[in-house]
């Protein structure tokens, strides 16, 4: 027999800048811990597409290892492939060595954020106004939904799509335009002012995360969001200084902008003396609960930043483990009780590992049957702005989803995020059968039976 | 990288989708479950059916390049890790049920078929496949066969070799043979089907398989017994055998395990005890209820501090807790984890642990015990760092020892994770040298270029453990 030709790493004369920059960045103790066992691949939604081991977690991770090992280069398809990851982390539960799949995806794409030569110069200076000019800043957040709102007011809306002008977008963006819900000028500050007592005994005081796009597109559910929690025995105090969570920027490679953010919020919600930081949104939720994550490196705010990431819940999570519940009826259904599904938000059920609490809420309520829709903890494509991103896997991932979702003979289809309120919407629009997509928290309030 | 002639052949059969040999994909097709093992292909092909299979293998043939078929690369013993270059062949295009037939309780699969997925189909239909590999959410029914997995059940249902009673293979040569049948009976020549069954890629391809269903026992019933006296749980297990009863689950672990799972999970278990059982029967439920009570007797009377039965389903999954996190908790110890399978004869469960955890001490590595005891079939399991030379050596000289332990007395040196690379320098002390040499001849006869699955199963010399510090 031959001797086996055990392949070592040849060592490349020359690293590229951007091999350098990944070798720096990726944190090599989490590479070493992906013991390749592979059982993350069944939890990975593009690997279940694509059926290719590259398309999975093992693969991508095996990928990044491989270039801070010096085995290959880092090439257009590895940035390709780095891109195509959703980010849902279904990956992480699913792994007994605990690899922080997640952070190594932010890292991975942080340094390819600084040397890619794929964006156009304006992709890059739209990124850059986005990022730093308005995210961050809550009254430009508003100003914009102020021109969205006039945009769709004012009859500019039905003018470009009475014109056609939309047909000059691609087809995936004209779509999201359609189904972008009404936006506001005013958050939910402008609307309902900072502190809310409790009704009956105080259980404790919470500060509510009202988030930059969510206050501005779903200004309602933050509004709902406050009541609930005021009706369920909790005082709400929603503290001015808070900003953007900063998941846009560490989703997209820029790691500093998200700890700026994180200081400011962890300041924000230290001094508004709450006990918990209670979010609506999945996705800022899960960046919130990584603050400790993002600022481990820094001494002055290591300790603060684990106290917050600790006090971070769920609205539902809350209701459930401390609140008293209220009463919820559904006053509409006839004879037939009125059937509800729901699609998990990855980042709630994978980062924040709450999954059986808005279940526990949606079974509560009177008049409603609720069944659970298959493979609710795959991802619907939404997953930040990958629908926007990358449209064609995206489009596969809510086309499987909706398949699922008209099995269910469901009459709503219930979600705790934003983005995944719009992709479910956005497939209610392509492939559905007329069906009503809420937030849990708009769901339950109207249906919220005052205590007299 | 493969020469020109070759490589236009197998994109004319496959097309681009079907044949690939860009870096990215080389390099996921590198390395499976084995720690420290990592070896580029020069491509990667994905058949579809048996017919492309066979052409694949004319043209591999024809070129004289080596090849080396897979499901999901989750073998823990450098089974799939392409050591001497060549084309790996993923076959999880061929996912396919074929057939349930409800008459002879047989199903007809391809191998890319996942496990799982096979299981809660035979399942649906009021049927039941025994073989339940840890690995199975992921791992293929096709990998299964080429390593004989085993698992849980392995005691009372036995392993995948019990299951499989027809194949179809691709040779070396591209030739497509059939092996048994929809047959309990069959004794037509010599058993090809069991030859290939655990025969780890390496003397043919499988490209379909037909397999034995059960049906389901009605009831099962759990419970969990805890020992401060080591030989006590060792007794126990060969006293509930002795009296007849065959569980469906017996597993054990060691003190080191019972430590690291309770810092891990939380679960109250006293840290004082030598060992823990977790006992599982199943079958007619009056059946059930007798072997319960009767191995429950047994425990007492050996000793146990503690034995707790599961009064429901709930309860159930909480005393399995502690067995079910053993892999999760040891793999988050430390960077790398390496899982052996060392089995000897149940009797000699209780000697074995013993002789572990001395090599472990003599060598000073951290070595957590944990496993099927019913069937001998013992993991223990290395907690270590791939970056530290020094240490990784002791790892492995550790493992020598306990490979040569566990052959003194009686045993093997694998029970169900394969030969592979890993082990290949060890096997030739549990078959001898007269052994290797048929093996070898076998392996001529299917294969006389050495093309499936190169450098598997034969080293070179004898006791020498074969890793790279890099993967």
């Amino acid at each position: 027999m031959a001797e086996p030709k055990l392949q070592t790493a040849e060592p490349l004369t020359r690293l590229n800048p951007l091999a350098q920059k990944l070798k720096l960045r990726l944190d090599e103790d989490q590479l070493t811990n992906c013991m390749r066992c592979g059982f993350c691949l069944p939890a990975c939604p593009t690997f279940r597409v694509r059926g290719i081991e590259a398309e999975s977690p093992r693969g991508r991770i095996a990928l990044m290892k491989a270039v801070a090992d010096g085995v290959m280069d880092p090439d257009e398809a590895f940035e390709a492939q780095m891109n195509h990851c959703l980010g849902c982390r279904a990956c992480e539960p699913a792994c007994p060595a605990d690899v922080k799949y997640g952070q190594l995806i932010e890292q991975a794409r942080d340094a390819i954020e600084d040397h890619t030569t794929s964006h156009r110069w304006w992709v890059k200076g739209l990124r850059r106004t986005m990022l730093r000019g308005v995210f961050p800043k809550q009254k430009r957040m508003q100003m914009l939904g102020r021109a969205i709102a006039l945009y769709q007011r004012t009859g500019l809306q039905r003018l470009a799509r009475g014109s056609g002008m939309l047909k000059l977008f691609p087809a995936h963006l004209a779509d999201m335009e359609a189904i972008l819900p009404p936006a506001s000028g005013q958050g939910v500050i402008e609307r309902i002012g900072v502190r809310h007592p409790a009704k009956g005994e105080r259980i404790a005081t919470v500060g509510l995360f009202r988030g930059c796009i969510m206050d501005v597109m779903f200004t309602e559910t933050n509004v709902n969001t406050v009541e609930l929690l005021t009706e369920a025995g909790f005082e709400v105090v929603i503290p001015e200084a808070q900003n953007c969570c900063g998941a846009l920027h560490a989703h997209s490679g820029e790691a500093d902008d998200a700890r700026r953010l994180a200081r400011s919020n962890i300041a924000a919600f230290r001094a508004a003396g709450v006990e918990h930081i209670v979010t609506n949104a999945g996705g800022c939720g899960a960046t919130l609960v990584d603050y400790d994550h993002l600022l481990h490196a820094d001494e002055e705010w290591r300790e603060e930043a684990r106290w917050f990431a600790e006090h971070v819940i769920d609205i539902s999570e809350l209701l459930v483990r401390r609140g008293r519940l209220p009463h919820f009826c559904d006053t509409a259904a006839g004879s037939e009780p009125t059937c509800i599904t729901y699609q998990d938000s990855c980042h709630l059920r994978n980062v924040m590992r709450t999954s059986d609490a808005p279940r526990r809420l949606m079974r509560s309520v009177e008049g409603t049957a609720y069944v659970e829709l298959p493979e609710a903890d795959r991802c619907c494509g939404s997953a930040g702005i990958y629908n926007i991103t990358q449209p064609e896997m995206a489009g596969q991932l809510l086309e499987d989803k909706m398949g699922l979702v008209n099995g269910t003979g469901a009459s709503y289809v219930l979600t705790s995020n934003p983005g995944c309120l719009l992709q479910m919407k956005l497939g209610e629009h392509r492939h559905g059968e007329g069906r009503q997509v809420e937030h849990i928290v708009d769901f339950l309030h109207k249906r919220l039976v005052p205590r007299t | 990288m493969l020469n020109e002639e070759a490589k236009a052949a197998l994109t004319a059969l496959l097309g681009n989708e079907g044949y690939r040999d860009d870096k990215e994909t080389r390099v996921t097709h590198s390395y499976d479950g084995t720690p420290m093992l990592q070896a580029l292909p020069d491509a990667v092909v994905y058949p579809s059916d048996t017919q492309q299979v066979s052409e694949i293998m004319k043209v591999l043939n024809a070129h004289r390049i080596p090849l080396v078929s897979r499901g999901s690369g989750t073998n823990l013993c450098g089974g799939t890790v392409p050591v001497e270059g060549g084309v790996v062949m993923v076959m999880h295009r061929m996912n396919r049920i074929l057939e349930v037939d409800l008459e002879n309780l047989t199903a007809t699969v391809q191998p890319g078929l996942i496990t799982k997925q096979f299981i809660s189909h035979v399942e649906s239909l009021g049927l039941f496949y025994p073989p339940d590999p840890s690995s199975m959410a992921i791992s293929t029914i096709g990998g299964n066969i080429a390593e004989c997995s085993g698992g849980l059940r392995g005691l009372k249902y036995g392993t995948t070799k019990d299951y499989v009673i027809g194949l179809e293979a691709v040779l070396a040569s591209g030739e497509i043979i059939r092996t048994g049948g929809k047959l309990m009976k069959d004794v037509a020549g010599y058993d090809l089907t069991k030859l290939l069954v655990g025969s780890e890629g390496t003397l043919a391809i499988i490209t379909e398989a037909t397999l034995k269903l059960i049906p389901p026992p009605k009831a099962k019933k759990t419970m969990l017994a805890m020992y401060s006296d080591l030989y006590g749980a060792a007794r126990t297990v060969s006293k509930i055998i002795e009296s007849r009863i065959i569980p469906a689950t017996l597993e054990f672990l060691d003190n080191p395990t019972i430590r690291v799972v309770d810092d891990f999970a939380k679960l109250g278990l006293p840290l004082d005890m030598a060992a823990i059982l977790l006992i599982e029967q199943d079958g007619e439920p009056e059946l059930v209820e007798r072997d319960i009570a009767r191995i429950e007797e047994i425990c007492r009377s050996e000793q146990a501090d503690r034995v707790e039965v599961a009064e429901d389903a709930a309860q159930a999954l909480k005393l399995l807790t502690a067995r079910r996190s053993a892999f999760t908790a040891l793999a988050r110890l430390r960077p790398t984890t390496i899982l052996e399978d060392a089995t000897v004869p149940r009797s000699k469960i209780a000697d074995m642990v013993l002789e572990i955890n001395r090599i472990a001490a003599k060598h000073n590595v951290n070595i957590c015990t944990f496993g099927h005891a019913g069937d001998g079939n013992l993991h223990p399991t290395a907690t270590t760092d791939a970056r530290d030379a020094e240490e990784i050596h002791r790892v492995e000289e550790a493992f020598a020892e306990i490979f040569e332990a566990a052959i003194a007395l009686g045993g093997t040196i694998t029970g169900e994770h394969g030969v592979g690379i890993v082990k290949a320098p060890y096997l030739e002390w549990k078959v001898g040298a007269a052994g290797i040499a048929l093996m070898q001849g076998i392996k001529a006869t299917f294969d006389p270029h050495h093309l499936l699955n190169p450098g598997k199963l034969f080293a070179k010399s004898a006791r020498r453990r074969v890793v790279i510090d890099r993967g």
